[in-house]
């Protein structure tokens, strides 16, 4: 009796099931534009909440109305992705956003599912490859924010070494990376020139955590830079675990993503960070206008995709505020580039020629030149970036492919 | 009947009331008592979403019940998940059945679907997927199966404790596949893992999830068989009761113990296969997602009866789907939905213990 009477409680809820979706199941056709967003975490993570906020204040700039905009937090990098995806078009959404690297698999699984949903995706690599109409890739620029924020960091060294604190020979700095991948090592990379550009005697240890989100880890790994006697540290990992080892050392902190003011307020300096509320705006606009969106889209200073935060004077040197405007002009300009081959080397020498792997694929081929003109071209013959040169004056303590 | 604990009970709480063990209670009671159990969690977590939000409760109810069977998409959705669950949960229940504890289902899932994984890498392309999938198959198998062997191994060799034991093959598991989903991942050191092309299960009648739910169902059928009528069986359940007194009866208990772990091992090996090649078609360390632990849930709740299962992992998936729908809707933070399916899953949990027992309340002259 007890099985027949689960049985049968099953079979009910199959079929009441059944019959909800049956009813559910026509597709909307109301032409009320919406947009769906799919967050690899939530706001507790610096990496999601930069994300959120933009979204929050790009939508809410447009004039939409709450309903219009859906949100689906803590989405893993796997089928999960997908079938997010396919809810929102589901739902009835024009753009389905996601937010996360390991989101772009699924996302293209979807684009090819639904073609007349736009897709968009933040820091991947096919979209000039697969060529799939409704597919989209974005970045920014971020590399010339890290640049900038570099500055920062030698202008602190430079104090270090006036005050007699550390003489110029130890001036060296720390940084936590996620993964050996060519977005950290290009971040760290031109946070390392623009610190050299002012403290030429600048040298960076970088550890590596093999993991994107993981505060013990990021922590951990903060704290062995400290006791290889790095005088600065600086991150490329989404949890507050390195800046907070540093306000626990009372080593100043160069952050990413956002201000880490409140919780660092005797240590942070400055945060370069990815605004995505221009992207947002410029695909919901295209999308409203019947435009086109780019395959690839990268944008920096000019409209407003990357940004510095408030420097904090506490802890900043003496005049960070006019070096960084300087160098953000010449950069606008083009008077000065990142990546210029005069001011790097790799095993020594000075590079006029690099094959990168601009063009996805398994084998990890190298198929583009990137060099000429005298820099390396960072983020133009793709919006992600892929400069993953190993360069003088920065020693990875370990690696994680 | 039988009464137990009725000094302690008393004496701490100064309550003239004893509990005591109820006989089988006959089963509507039993339902009734489980359907006014989610009845208050639904009135308590009511109570918390008025206090905490400005939401009304019957709405969010219903948006639960959206979420979970909102769409076909979602109705399928929830189907697949509720598939993989229980076949972890049907995987571990012989050896929870012995006494003995498999918390192990975690790693013996990622290591069946890292066998799948490298086969559809290695042999993807070379040989094709009529003969891909069954190889697939009897890879996750035989790893899983060794998976779960080892610990049983050191537990009949050794006596070690299989709790700790099961639980750390679940962190070498975890390193192993972290380590390959590094090695191979697509950009070149990106930690994203490479799509797997090759070897993906067939989609039957346009349903992609068809397949996964087909073959769970089979399984089930076969672990109530193979728990209820087979000999295997009932000395698994003799084990569980008394390992003395099965080797008076003659059971070899080793052989048992070495026996059970390598079908839950196997059966978790499989429900490793039907993530990377049904589901995800990708691997990565997260890939079973817990549902190793949360299994363990499902077959207690069911009291280890596979049928019963179908409904607890059902409930359980509902709920997990339900609760995302809540956080997306109203914007609440996903710790807002997990304390919703806290309670009910208290509640659920908690009215097994006055299935099992009633409290009686004493006369004046109380007896002890």
């Amino acid at each position: 009796m007890k099985k027949i009477f689960s049985l049968l409680l099953v079979v009910v809820m199959l079929v009441a099931s059944l019959g909800v979706l049956t009813a559910c199941d026509d597709k909307q056709t109301t032409a009320d534009f919406k947009i769906g967003f799919i967050f690899l975490h939530d706001e507790n993570s610096t990496y999601d909440k930069n994300f959120l906020e933009a979204a929050e204040s790009a939508t809410a700039e447009l004039g939409l109305k709450p309903e219009q905009v859906i949100f689906k937090t803590n989405v893993p990098e796997g089928n999960e992705c997908y079938e997010a995806a396919a809810d929102l078009a589901d739902q009835g959404c024009n753009i389905v956003f996601a937010n996360s690297f390991g989101h772009e698999p699924y996302m293209l699984k979807a684009a090819k599912e639904f073609p007349e949903v736009e897709f968009c995706h933040a820091t991947g690599t096919t979209a000039h490859t697969e060529k799939v109409a409704n597919f989209h890739n974005a970045f920014a620029s971020i590399y010339e924010g890290r640049y900038l924020a570099g500055i920062a960091a030698g202008m602190k060294l430079n104090e270090m070494i006036e005050s007699g604190k550390i003489t110029a020979d130890k001036a060296k700095m720390g940084y936590v990376g996620a993964f050996t991948y060519a977005e950290v090592v290009s971040g760290y990379t031109s946070f390392y020139l623009g610190a050299k550009s002012v403290c030429p005697s600048v040298t960076m240890e970088v550890q590596f955590t093999g993991s994107w989100y993981d505060e013990a880890l990021e922590k951990e790994a903060a704290t062995k830079l400290l006791s290889n006697n790095c005088v600065l540290i600086s991150q490329h990992a989404d949890s507050m675990g390195a800046p907070t080892a540093c306000e626990n050392a009372g080593v100043p902190n160069v952050s990413y993503n956002g201000s880490t003011l409140s919780a660092c307020p005797n240590t942070f300096i400055v945060s370069s960070r990815i605004d995505w509320s221009p992207y947002f705006k410029y695909i919901i606009n295209a999308a409203l206008n019947d435009e086109e969106i780019a395959a690839d889209w990268c944008e920096g200073f000019e409209v407003g995709s990357v940004k510095l935060t408030d420097i904090n004077e506490n802890v900043a040197a003496k005049g960070t505020k006019e070096a960084i405007e300087a160098a953000k002009a010449k950069l606008i300009s083009g008077e000065l580039k990142v990546f210029d081959t005069d001011t790097f080397t790799v095993d020594g020498k000075k590079l006029d020629s690099y094959i990168a792997d601009v063009d996805t694929d398994a084998a990890y081929e190298k198929d583009t030149e990137v060099i000429s003109d005298g820099y390396f071209h960072e983020s133009e013959k793709r919006s992600a970036p892929y400069f993953d040169l190993n360069i003088d004056g920065i020693t990875l303590l370990n690696s994680a492919f | 009947m039988k009464k137990i604990n009725n000094f302690c009970w008393s004496a701490l709480f100064k309550v003239k009331s004893h509990i005591i063990k109820r006989d089988e209670l006959i089963w509507w009671k039993a339902w009734g008592i489980r359907v006014i159990a989610v009845f208050l969690a639904l009135i308590v977590c009511g109570i918390v979403t008025v206090s905490l939000t400005d939401l009304n409760p019957v709405e969010m109810y219903i948006t639960m019940i959206e979420g979970a069977i909102g769409t076909s998409r979602l109705a399928w959705n929830l189907f697949q998940n509720t598939a993989i669950l229980l076949c972890v949960a049907l995987a571990v229940t012989p050896a929870f059945k012995m006494k003995f504890w498999n918390i192990g289902g975690e790693g013996q899932i990622l290591i069946g679907g890292f066998t799948t994984a490298i086969c559809m890498i290695f042999l993807g392309g070379v040989i094709p997927d009529g003969l891909l999938i069954p190889i697939m198959f009897l890879a996750s198998i035989i790893s899983g199966a060794i998976w779960g062997l080892i610990p049983a191994i050191f537990k009949t060799r050794f006596n070690s404790n299989e709790t700790l034991f099961t639980l750390m093959m679940n962190y070498v598991a975890v390193q192993i596949v972290a380590y390959y989903t590094l090695e191979w991942s697509v950009p070149k050191g990106s930690g994203t893992p490479r799509p797997l092309e090759f070897g993906q299960l067939p989609v039957l009648f346009g349903q992609k999830y068809l397949i996964n739910i087909l073959i769970v169902a089979v399984i089930t059928v076969i672990v109530y068989i193979y728990l209820k009528y087979s000999k295997q069986g009932y000395e698994i359940s003799v084990v569980g009761e008394s390992e003395k007194t099965a080797r008076y009866i003659g059971i070899n208990v080793g052989k048992v113990v070495l026996r059970t772990m390598a079908i839950s091992g196997a059966l978790c090996g499989v429900a490793g296969f039907l993530l990377v090649a049904g589901t995800d078609h990708s691997l990565k360390s997260d890939t079973s997602g817990g549902r190793g632990f949360t299994a363990i849930m499902v077959s207690w709740l069911a009291k280890f009866d596979p049928i019963f299962m179908i409904l607890t992992s059902l409930l359980i998936v509902f709920l997990q789907k339900g609760a995302s729908k809540i956080s997306e809707v109203y914007r609440l933070n996903s710790s807002f939905s997990d304390i919703i399916t806290g309670i009910i899953i208290f509640f659920i949990i908690g009215c097994e213990f006055f299935i099992n027992y009633k409290i009686k309340f004493n006369k004046k002259e109380a007896n002890v």
